[in-house]
Parts: C-alpha cells; sequence; structure tokens
C-alpha cells in the first residue's frame, strides 16, 4: 500500500494525460485508418479548441458555462475537420498530405497567434469543479478526475458507435473495402469526411479539456502534434483499440518521464516508442490492411 | 505508385499510351539532354563560384548558408526521393555533424579538412545506428521515427552541458585549408570553401544516384514486394541509402558551423526539418537538383521577404507550403522539364514528383 | 497419379507435401500434393474460390502455410521468405502485374539482372560493368518481344506488354520454377498466343506451374495438369485424363451451374461434395 500511496499522484496524472491524449489522438489514427491521409494540422486544431476556452470563459466560468465552451469547441472542430477532409481530398500521396496540412498548420500557428497574442494564456477549470479531494490519503485536483471519468466515457461511446451501430459498420466498411461500399451506392467520401470532422471535434474538445492543465500557447499545438504521433504509432493506425493503449501508455510514460528526467523526458517517451516498434512494427492494435506504406 | 486505400488504383484509370518514345531516337534525345545539363550545371557552378567577386558580404554569408542548407535538402532528396523514404529527421545529422566540426576545431585542429572528415565520419555512425532500426519501418511510421530522432537530437543538444547546452557552441575559430596555413575569416573564401563541400556532396549524391545502388533504391521506392519478389532483400539498400544521406547531411552540417562559427539547437529545431522536407517536393523530389533550386527558394523567401512582412515568417512558409503542393504537382524540377514530366506525372498519377536520371 | 514420363527427366523440381492454409475455421488449402517434374509445363485449373490463388501465395513464400511441405529440386524451403525462395530460383508473376512502373522497361529488367548477375548494393557507377548488366537486360526484353518499347514507362504499357515485361523479369532471375499467376486474363486472343508462344519457348530448364482460366491456353500449354476445387485437388493427369474426368466435369458443374462455368466470373459454391465417392469428400 505504501508504494500506491507515493504514486498514486503520478498515475492518475498518468491517467489524466492520456486520457486526454485519447481525444486528442483517436481522431488523428481514425483519419489514417480510414482515409489514409497523414494529417499534421491535428496539433493545430486542438490548440484552436483549447483557445475556445480562452476566449469564451471567464475565472469566474461555471459548469454550465464549460460545457457550452465544449460544444462550440466541438463545432468548430467540425468545421475545421470537413475543411480539411475537402483540401486533402484533391491531394495524394503522404508527402504532399503532410506538406499540405504541415502548412495549414503553420497558417494557424500564426493566426491564433495574432489574435491571442504569443503569452501563455491559462483557462480555469469550471467554479465547483475546481477543487481537490481527498484520494486514499493524497490531495488530488477534482478536474482532473472529471478528465479521467470525461475520456472514459467518450471511449466507451465511441466503441458502442463503431460496433455496435449501423453507422460504424458503414465505417468499419469503407475503411476495408472502399470500393464495394461504393458498389452499394454509399458516397464514400462523405462518410471519411464524417470521420475526419468527428476526429477533428473530439481533438478541439480534447484541446479544450486539456486548456486549464496545459494553457494556451504557440508551439502548445507542435508538443501535442508530437505527442498524437507517437500515440498513433505506438497504438497502431486506424484503431480506437490502439488509440486508447497507446494514448494509457504515454501518458504513464510521459509522466514519470518528466518527474524523472525533467530535461530528458522525450528520451523516456521515445525509447519507449522504439521498444514498442521493435516488438510490434505496426503498433499495438494496427487496423489490418493499413499498412501505412507509402504509395 | 499510388495506391492508397480508397484511391483509384493505377489500373483502372484510363492511361492513354503515348507516342513510344522507344528506339534509336529517344536515347540520343536522352543524350542531349544530359549534354544539355551537363552544360547548364557548369554555367551554375562558374556562376556561384564568380559570387564572392561580386557580392559584399552579407549576401554571401547568405549564399553560403543557402548552400549548407540546400546539401542537407539533397541528403533528405536521397532518402525521400530516391529511395521512397521520407524522412522528417535528417536534421539529426546535420546537427550531428555541425557540433562535431566545431568541438573539432575547438579542441582539436581548425584544419577544415579534418573537421569535414570528423563531421561526416560521426555523421554516418550515428546514421547506421540509428538507421538500422529506423529502416525497419516504412511509410509513416518511418516518419515518425525519423521525425522522433530529429527531435530527441534537438533535446540532446539542448540539454548536453558538454556541447553548450541551450546556449549552443560558441568561439568556434576558422578554418585553415592546411596545416599552418593561415585562417579563413574573409567571408568570401569560406564561401568557396563551402562551395567546395557542397559540391563534394552533391557529387556522392549524383553518383549513388547512377550506380547498381541507386537503381535498388528507386526499386525500393516504386514496388518494394517486387524487389522481395526477385530475391533481394531491401534492408541492405534502405540502410545503405540511410547512411549515405546521413553522411551528406553532416557534411552539410560542417560546412554550416564553418561559416556562422557558431551552432546552437535552435538549429535543429523541428522547423528546419519540416523546411527541408517542403523544400524537396517543391523542387522535384528525386531529381537531386530540383531540391537544390527548392531550397534555394525557400530561403530566400522566408529570409528576404519575412524581412518585409516581420514576424510571419511561418504564415509565409505555410502559405508556400499550399500553394506548392496545388501548384506544383511535379515541383520547380517539372516545371523545368515540362511537356515530359506532365506526360510521366499524368501516366503515373505520381504524388511524388520526377525521377532521377538513371 | 504417377510423375509421368514425358521424355523429360522424371526428376521432381517442385513438390508440395500435404500443403494446407487455415484461416480460423476457412480451410483455404486443403492437404494438397503435387509433384512438377524439372523442366515440364504444370498447370493449376479449377472454379472460382478453389484455392488455386492461396496455393500460389503459399509456394510463392507471401503466406505462410499452416501445415505441409514445399521441395524446390529436393531442397525444404517451407520455412523460406519470398527472398529467400527467389533466390533458390522460385520466381512468379502477379495477378496484377508486379513491376516498377515508374521505372523504364529496360531498367526493370536492369534490376532483375543486377540483382542476378552484378552488385546491386555497389554505390559507384561502372561503365563497363553497367554496360554489360544494360545487354544483358536489353537481351531479355528481345526475347520477350518488347525492344521496340525499351525506354518506355513501364506504366504506359499496354496490359499484354506489362505481362511480357514481367516474363523479361522473371526470366532475367535465372529461374529453375516459374510460377504464372493467371497470365492471360485480361488479355486479346492476339496477345493471348503471344504469350503462349513465349511458355513454349522457355528453356527446358525452366519448370513452369501456370494458374489459368483460360482452357485453350491450358490445353495447349500444359503437359500435365491438377485441378483444384474448395482448397482441394481432385484430379491430376494429362489433359485428355481431365478431360475425361467425371469428378472434374461434376465440380465445374456445380460450381458455375452452367456449362462452361470457367467463362464466368460467378462466384463458385464451394459444395463439391459427390456423395457416390466418399473419399473425395470435401468437408464442410
Amino acid at each position: 500500500m505504501g508504494w500506491l500511496d507515493a504514486n498514486l499522484v503520478s498515475i492518475l496524472n498518468g491517467l489524466a494525460l492520456g486520457g486526454l491524449l485519447f481525444l486528442i489522438a483517436v481522431g488523428l489514427s481514425l483519419v489514417f485508418g480510414t482515409m489514409d491521409v497523414l494529417n499534421l494540422a491535428h496539433g493545430a486544431v486542438s490548440l484552436a479548441g483549447a483557445y475556445v476556452g480562452v476566449a469564451v470563459l471567464s475565472p469566474s466560468a461555471g459548469f454550465g458555462d464549460f460545457v457550452v465552451a465544449l460544444l462550440i469547441a466541438a463545432a468548430l472542430g467540425l468545421v475545421l475537420g470537413a475543411g480539411l477532409a475537402a483540401m486533402t481530398h484533391m491531394v495524394s500521396g503522404h508527402l504532399r498530405q503532410a506538406l499540405l496540412t504541415l502548412g495549414i498548420a503553420l497558417v494557424a500557428g500564426d493566426v491564433l497567434r495574432e489574435i491571442f497574442g504569443a503569452d501563455v494564456e491559462s483557462v480555469p477549470a469550471p467554479l465547483g469543479l475546481d477543487g481537490s479531494i481527498d484520494v486514499l490519503g493524497n490531495a488530488y485536483p477534482v478536474y482532473r478526475l472529471v478528465v479521467i471519468g470525461v475520456a472514459a466515457v467518450i471511449a466507451l461511446v465511441l466503441y458502442l458507435l463503431l460496433d455496435r451501430t449501423q453507422l460504424g459498420a458503414l465505417v468499419r466498411a469503407t475503411v476495408a473495402d472502399r470500393g464495394m461500399v461504393e458498389a452499394l451506392g454509399v458516397r464514400s467520401d462523405l462518410v471519411l469526411a464524417g470521420v475526419f470532422a468527428l476526429g477533428a471535434a473530439l481533438a478541439a474538445v480534447g484541446g479544450l479539456l486539456a486548456a486549464p492543465v496545459l494553457g494556451a500557447a504557440p508551439g502548445l499545438d507542435d508538443t501535442i502534434l508530437l505527442l498524437a504521433l507517437v500515440v498513433v504509432v505506438v497504438g497502431g493506425l486506424g484503431s480506437v483499440r490502439g488509440a486508447l493503449m497507446g494514448a494509457l501508455l504515454v501518458g504513464q510514460v510521459q509522466t514519470v518521464g518528466v518527474s524523472l528526467l525533467p530535461d530528458q523526458a522525450s528520451f523516456l517517451l521515445f525509447g519507449a516508442m522504439a521498444l514498442v516498434l521493435l516488438v510490434k512494427p505496426r503498433g499495438l492494435f494496427p487496423v489490418q490492411g493499413v499498412s501505412g506504406a507509402n504509395p | 505508385m499510388t495506391s492508397t486505400s480508397g484511391g483509384p488504383s493505377p489500373t483502372s484509370a484510363s492511361i492513354e499510351r503515348p507516342t513510344p518514345a522507344g528506339g534509336v531516337g529517344a536515347s540520343s534525345s536522352r543524350r542531349s539532354r544530359a549534354r544539355l545539363g551537363r552544360l547548364v550545371g557548369l554555367a551554375v557552378f562558374l556562376v556561384l563560384a564568380a559570387l564572392p567577386i561580386f557580392l559584399a558580404p552579407y549576401p554571401i554569408s547568405l549564399a553560403g548558408r543557402i548552400l549548407a542548407f540546400a546539401l542537407l535538402v539533397v541528403s533528405v532528396d536521397v532518402l525521400a526521393g530516391l529511395t521512397g523514404l521520407p524522412s522528417l529527421g535528417q536534421i539529426a545529422y546535420f546537427g550531428v555533424g555541425a557540433y562535431t566540426g566545431g568541438l573539432v576545431a575547438i579542441h582539436a585542429s581548425d584544419n577544415a579538412f579534418v573537421q569535414l572528415g570528423a563531421g561526416v565520419l560521426v555523421a554516418a555512425l550515428v546514421a547506421a545506428v540509428t538507421g538500422a532500426v529506423a529502416v525497419r519501418a516504412s511509410g509513416i511510421v518511418f516518419l515518425m521515427v525519423t521525425l522522433a530522432i530529429g527531435e530527441l537530437t534537438h533535446k540532446l543538444a539542448d540539454g548536453l552541458d558538454a556541447v553548450g547546452a541551450s546556449n549552443g557552441l560558441a568561439g568556434i575559430p576558422p578554418i585553415t585549408l592546411y596545416p599552418g596555413g593561415e585562417p579563413l575569416v574573409l567571408a568570401g573564401v569560406t564561401y568557396w570553401w563551402v562551395l567546395l563541400v557542397f559540391l563534394i556532396g552533391f557529387g556522392v549524391a549524383a553518383t549513388v544516384s547512377r550506380s547498381p545502388l541507386g537503381r535498388s533504391m528507386r526499386g525500393v521506392r516504386e514496388a518494394e514486394p517486387r524487389l522481395a519478389a526477385i530475391g533481394q532483400l531491401s534492408y541492405a539498400t534502405k540502410l545503405a541509402a540511410y547512411v549515405i544521406a546521413g553522411a551528406i547531411a553532416g557534411a552539410a552540417g560542417t560546412a554550416w558551423t564553418v561559416q556562422t562559427r557558431f551552432i546552437s539547437p535552435g538549429d535543429l529545431a523541428f522547423s528546419v526539418s519540416a523546411i527541408a522536407l517542403l523544400s524537396v517536393v517543391l523542387g522535384g523530389a528525386g531529381t537531386l537538383w530540383g531540391p537544390v533550386i527548392g531550397a534555394a527558394v525557400v530561403v530566400l523567401i522566408r529570409d528576404w521577404v519575412s524581412g518585409y512582412v516581420s514576424g510571419h515568417g511561418e504564415l509565409l512558409l505555410g502559405l508556400l507550403f499550399i500553394v506548392a503542393v496545388y501548384a506544383l504537382p511535379n515541383g520547380l524540377a517539372g516545371v523545368a522539364s515540362g511537356r515530359l514530366r506532365r506526360r510521366r506525372a499524368a501516366m503515373a498519377g505520381a504524388p511524388v514528383a520526377g525521377e532521377g536520371q538513371p | 497419379m504417377s510423375a509421368g514420363a514425358m521424355g523429360e527427366t522424371a526428376k521432381p523440381m517442385l513438390q508440395v507435401v500435404d500443403l494446407t492454409l487455415r484461416y480460423g475455421a476457412l480451410t483455404a488449402v486443403d492437404s494438397v500434393n503435387l509433384t512438377v517434374s524439372a523442366g515440364s509445363r504444370h498447370a493449376l485449373i479449377g472454379p472460382n474460390g478453389a484455392g488455386k490463388s492461396s496455393l500460389f501465395a503459399v509456394l510463392g513464400g507471401t503466406i505462410r502455410a499452416t501445415t505441409g511441405q514445399i521441395l524446390i529440386d529436393g531442397e525444404d524451403v517451407t520455412a523460406q521468405n519470398e527472398v529467400g525462395r527467389a533466390r533458390r530460383g522460385l520466381l512468379r508473376t502477379f495477378q496484377h502485374s508486379s513491376l516498377f512502373m515508374g521505372l523504364s522497361a529496360v531498367d526493370n529488367v536492369r534490376l532483375a539482372v543486377e540483382r542476378k548477375e552484378g552488385s546491386p548494393l555497389r554505390p559507384w557507377p561502372s561503365r563497363r560493368r553497367d554496360r554489360r548488366v544494360t545487354e544483358r537486360a536489353e537481351e531479355f526484353l528481345e526475347t520477350v518481344g518488347l525492344t521496340s518499347r525499351r525506354d518506355d514507362i513501364a506504366e504506359s504499357l499496354s496490359h499484354g506488354e506489362r505481362r511480357q515485361l514481367e516474363v523479361a523479369l522473371v526470366l532475367a532471375c535465372s529461374p529453375r520454377l516459374v510460377l504464372f499467376d493467371e497470365p492471360t486474363a485480361g488479355m486479346s486472343a492476339a496477345e493471348t498466343h503471344r504469350f503462349a508462344e513465349l511458355v513454349e519457348a522457355l528453356p527446358s530448364s525452366v519448370t513452369t506451374v501456370i494458374v489459368e482460366h483460360d482452357l485453350d491456353v491450358v490445353y495447349r500449354l500444359a503437359q500435365r495438369i491438377s485441378v483444384l476445387a474448395a482448397g482441394r485437388l481432385i484430379c491430376e493427369g494429362t489433359p485428355d485424363d481431365v478431360r475425361a474426368d467425371e469428378a472434374v466435369n461434376e465440380a465445374y458443374l456445380r460450381a458455375g451451374r452452367s456449362e462452361e462455368p470457367l467463362f464466368t466470373d460467378r462466384p463458385a459454391s464451394l459444395s463439391v461434395t459427390r456423395p457416390d465417392d466418399e473419399e473425395n469428400e470435401v468437408p464442410r
């Protein structure tokens, strides 16, 4: 019990970070799995979500205000996702997609910096959730526990959506055999655009949820993108389960790494990634048929 | 070549057969194209060599930095354009070369050749070790691994006190060309050394491109499974390409340090990798010379134009990326080679433009 | 099922022993036995869904068999992957011609020649040696009749020409055993004829196994035929043996529900049970 006591805070932090990373990264993984598109603007979308919090929430914001902000962020994400889907639709090849989305990310970063300035902005946790409670003898911020809960719920909803609904079956069929789906009369490009939009919405929501913990500042989009990419690579391309496992793993490793080697936390993270790739070169739970290989 | 899941399959696209280019006519036109290329190359070299006569020190140092960066871009093209392994991590080997050159200059020898040799050797070694793991991956995973390598090297440089940590390595003495020689302090003369390094590096890349290894690399790029089916292990080819690219990047790094006499972690930032990759696509992947032009364009736009639009360099760059992807499907090299490239690209639906000449 | 003496040596170049490929509950290849004499031409036919492609994939090394053995010239290659088998002389062509699409025809063949006779990893050009490789590549192009398309990009070649190029590629690897996977699919009559001539002109040192749907081609080229249905071998023999075999006719009738099921692309049913012939009963 002593070990748990000493490390509980760290474990919970890892879970919270993992939860946030899951929300942010699942969209990236799905978009890659369904559309075979590498979207490097994903971090920027997340950051935009965070800035929604900056713009909309005041220090005295309550729970209701926060929910409204989340909805705005989700809507923004949907729009951005659909836009990105349209822009990448005509561009084939990972290299060109990567550069297109990177260009968009740079432009977006600059625009956000123009609007919100270069300083680190803080986003308050909603009143009522901004305190700490006692967890097994340790004081722990309520907000982070809420984040863990929200992420878990969304993960469950996503799983049910993909696995148990007609819509989910349609998405899975589109991934497996786009031609067949087209032959059935379904506009596969609309399905895929929908996936893109949903993924972006989740990323924006994730960014906003992360804001009370991470803040909002230029350059954060790069950090988020990098972590999300590691999650996707570790977890395996195209799968929700992979994104979840990858996110939890990365969340823990990153948290531990930061507390052990503050300056070189990246080493632990990339070391873990290298380890996973050595054993499973396509990640932990890749979706079959998504090779990720360059055309 | 384009077989993204969900995209049109190559065999279903209607490919019109162009007028056959086979026979004697084709090879003689190839020969005359090659001769023209050599003439243009010679002219360009003469212009570059003559620059210090006409330009003031600042533009000369800009030109020198462009050359060093262009050599880095060439190393990216060797991987991305020739072998089909797009990399965001070449900056790591550039950094290794740069820091090695700087350390040798400070602690061991100010001889330019020694610095170059040390930088290339260490960079190649690091590339061999990291590449052995990296090239086991392909596509997006490979891109990620290289990104990780780049970022890790960046962080390492930032944290390691032995190389100056976040302050970087300063006070690097000027180079000498021979033992007991005069240190080169004139910008123009240093530029000539940089030009020499560039030519050597580019020459290595061009030689490899025309060699059996270069053809194997293209085989990996075009159809790696087919290569296996004729009995060739692609791993060795990819690793060889990776080490060569790493060595070239290392040389570029030493060329950088020699001019700026200062190297810091900021020079290894992810954005540099991204811009390098952009330059390859902008210039025309696989052609080697196209990316050099792409590098020049990118640096000039970023350094020169951003002076007028201060503080928005990133915005400009981002717009450039976007425009380049839509407007130049085959890069600048594609524009220059006009009709032939357009026909080829239309037939192949190639997302990554151009190819090296066999 | 004797390894027929057709005038060439009866030494088997390819031996497939009890080869089985299972995907969970689905058995794609069921205990197939096959013996192909050196230098002979052997065809593999069967209705759609019979497992021919799966068998070829296992033979080629892209899929690992569940159980069973594959021997090339007496050597067990079951554990070898694609590269190992290619190096031992087992080359194959693919249903969708697998070529280096962005490279010219001669460059395609050059890669194979270099790999076989040169040093594919040499990082500098050598005028003499490179020229020799190019000349060899041009020889192979001439053998398949593609000299006029020497410098054309593989992607620009017609379907039939791509097949020819693939044959050149395969020949350049000095194969002992070539697996042709539905080579005439999508070809015109003229192209098919040209292709058949090419195969007939192959040196006697090359053993050929062809998966084909075009029975005219099969009867023209093959010295022995194996018939696959629902993953199992239901007949093997000379073309005459096969033509006369009742089981084969039933298999095709049941599969396609027409006189000539091979020329439709209706998916085959997998029930090939013949209640009067228990030893050939296919487990469902």
